[in-house]
């Protein structure tokens, strides 16, 4: 579980994540929805330890992310931002490796290698193992990014916008693929969405933000409402069930 | 992961390790290049007994190692630290902060002071102040934390430029005695390398390397960038800062030996890159240092013996490296 308490971060004068008190159960998907703006990926950052809260705590399995070792919570959660810049020129199988720094640091054993090879079949990326990055479309690098954070082999897994740039097969596939990672290997996934009719499909548990505030928060069917998603987003959204799901119809 | 997925296990085995050949190839033929360079540095032209020969361009030939390394080694180290191939430390600044660091010493103390106090000691002195700076520089960077680094360049050209005006203010109040002898030890030059810090300056290299050995698999992760790296457990600002402190130490080494050399290390560590073709810094690193030992003696002993020309090696070496950083500039625009 992981359970963030009164957290606050201020860029100069504007608050952007306004005292948020959270509780993000246990297994399954959570998403984190909400306008531009709201505050989601600084959120993300907070919980994850990319960035420094100015007020209150996040723990994570009641440890306390500002206070314990990095490389303990290395172990426990692992985050994928949306932009990977790096200078690194490296084939995939190398990024993947790097998911096991956190036990092995840097010297691979044979159970390491296992973990490896498991994690590039997962996410279909065996012939594409020798390949450098530079040479993979945009969906192929996020995939072996998704590899080396699966391969990370912790019980929380952040992804910051995992679908931004990806088609509507390699965005299904993402969200199929997290969906079965959750299920399968119990993983619990949170991540920040911007299409609400993935987060309906795909999430058990939704949080929306608005103004760096928590707007509503609950399970995916009583998110994916008319009035909720209205208020949220400042429009009005049609909800339509199609085939036993919540779909939602904004455009004019 | 659990064992349900271990059925799903590697077929791709055999795959595995296609990239190795290269950079240890490319190490090979480097060393091979690089002995091939210190033999003739040693041997070409002896005229007179070789007692005489050895010792004394052995130590000019130690000299060369140690400034190649320090300057292939530190900008490395700094270009994964701060996670860009196109600064260097001395773009930075950091060389023009050792040579104020001099020059207020001759200014205020006058010519005496660089030939009285120990010059161990006197070198130590100014490594410790090197890194103070350098320590202070980047821990007040990482308040701003992640929009640092345009914010470091511009800091970082900001202060070179300072620290330069400010050496050739206090050079103009000089008396032309001290002036003299100040200018002479700020000429980049590889024919004359001061060999007194020699045994002294091994002694620190030794130190730093252990470190950098230790280090190796840390900066092979940063090169994924810092959010990448925090989440593999680096703890990101002390790692930063330690190889900072390294440079900074490193780079004092090699202004001291031979002044400052603005494009040199630009120029080892691309063409590291670019010829080992993977960023593993056990492999980026030793090419890097075999190139600059390369460039350096085998550069210094065309020059010598077969061109009979002295003192340009710094010249031809600075002017291909401001192309590379030209190209890598223009390139970084291109895309």
């Amino acid at each position: 579980m992981i359970i963030t308490t009164d957290i606050t971060k201020n860029y100069g004068a504007s608050c952007v994540v306004d005292g948020v008190t959270l509780s993000i159960p246990a297994g399954g998907v959570t998403s984190i929805i909400g306008p531009n703006g709201a505050g989601k990926s600084t959120l993300l950052s907070m919980v994850s330890r990319l960035m420094s809260m100015d007020k209150g705590t996040v723990t994570v399995d009641g440890l306390d992310v500002s206070k314990t070792g990095s490389e303990v919570l290395a172990k426990r959660l692992s985050i994928l931002r949306q932009d990977n810049h790096m200078t690194a020129r490296l084939t995939v199988r190398d990024l993947v490796s790097f998911g096991r720094f956190p036990y092995s640091r840097g010297r691979l054993t044979r159970e390491d290698e296992g973990h490896i090879d498991r994690a590039i079949g997962y996410l279909n990326l065996v012939e594409l193992s020798d390949r450098f990055l530079d040479e993979l479309s945009g969906g192929q690098r996020q995939r072996a990014f998704v590899a080396m954070v699966l391969c990370q082999d912790t019980d929380y897994v952040l992804l910051d916008e995992p679908l931004n740039n990806l088609d509507m097969k390699h965005a299904m596939g993402m969200m199929k693929l997290l969906r079965k990672a959750a299920n399968e290997l119990g993983k619990t996934v949170v991540l920040v969405l911007h299409d609400i009719n993935f987060a309906s499909w795909y999430s058990d548990f939704i949080i929306a933000m608005k103004h760096g505030k928590v707007a509503a928060q609950g399970p995916a069917d009583q998110m994916i409402r008319p009035e909720v998603l209205s208020t949220i987003y400042e429009m009005d959204i049609k909800v339509h069930e199609i085939g036993g799901q919540r779909i939602s119809v904004y455009y004019e | 992961m659990p064992p349900e997925l271990s059925a799903m296990a590697s077929p791709l085995i055999g795959l595995r390790r296609r990239a190795w050949s290269r950079p240890v190839l490319v190490l090979l033929i480097l060393s091979a290049l690089a002995l091939v360079s210190i033999i003739c540095f040693m041997t070409l032209g002896a005229k007179g007994s070789w007692s005489f020969v050895l010792p004394f361009r052995g130590r000019k030939l130690l000299g060369l190692i140690l400034v190649g390394y320090s300057v292939a080694v530190s900008t490395v180290m700094f270009q994964t630290a701060t996670n860009n191939r196109i600064l260097t430390p001395s773009i930075m600044g950091f060389d023009s902060l050792y040579v104020l660091l001099q020059t207020s010493l001759v200014f205020f103390f006058g010519i005496g002071s660089l030939i009285s106090i120990n010059a161990d000691l006197h070198f130590l002195l100014e490594m410790v102040v090197m890194i103070g700076f350098a320590s202070a520089l980047f821990s007040w960077l990482f308040v701003w934390q992640e929009r640092s680094l345009h914010l470091l360049v511009l800091v970082g050209i900001v202060f070179g430029i300072m620290f330069r005006s400010i050496v050739s203010f206090m050079q103009r109040l000089m008396d032309p005695n001290a002036f003299n002898v100040l200018q002479d030890s700020f000429f980049a030059s590889f024919s004359r390398v001061d060999t007194e810090h020699l045994w002294f300056a091994y002694a620190v290299l030794a130190l730093v390397s252990f470190g950098i050995v230790r280090m190796v698999n840390v900066m092979d992760v940063l090169t994924l960038g810092r959010a990448n790296a925090i989440n593999l457990g680096v703890n990101y600002k002390r790692t930063i800062t330690l190889m900072l402190i390294m440079v900074s130490v490193l780079v004092a080494v090699s202004t001291a030996l031979v002044g400052p050399v603005t494009f040199f290390g630009l120029l080892v560590a691309s063409l590291a890159h670019a010829l080992v073709g993977t960023s593993k810094h056990k492999y980026v690193l030793p090419a890097a240092v075999l190139l600059a030992i390369i460039c350096l003696v085998g550069g210094q002993t065309a020059l010598e013996r077969i061109f009979a020309f002295d003192t340009a090696l710094s010249i031809i070496i600075e002017f291909l490296g401001g192309i590379v950083f030209i190209f890598l500039v223009l390139r970084r625009t291109a895309r």
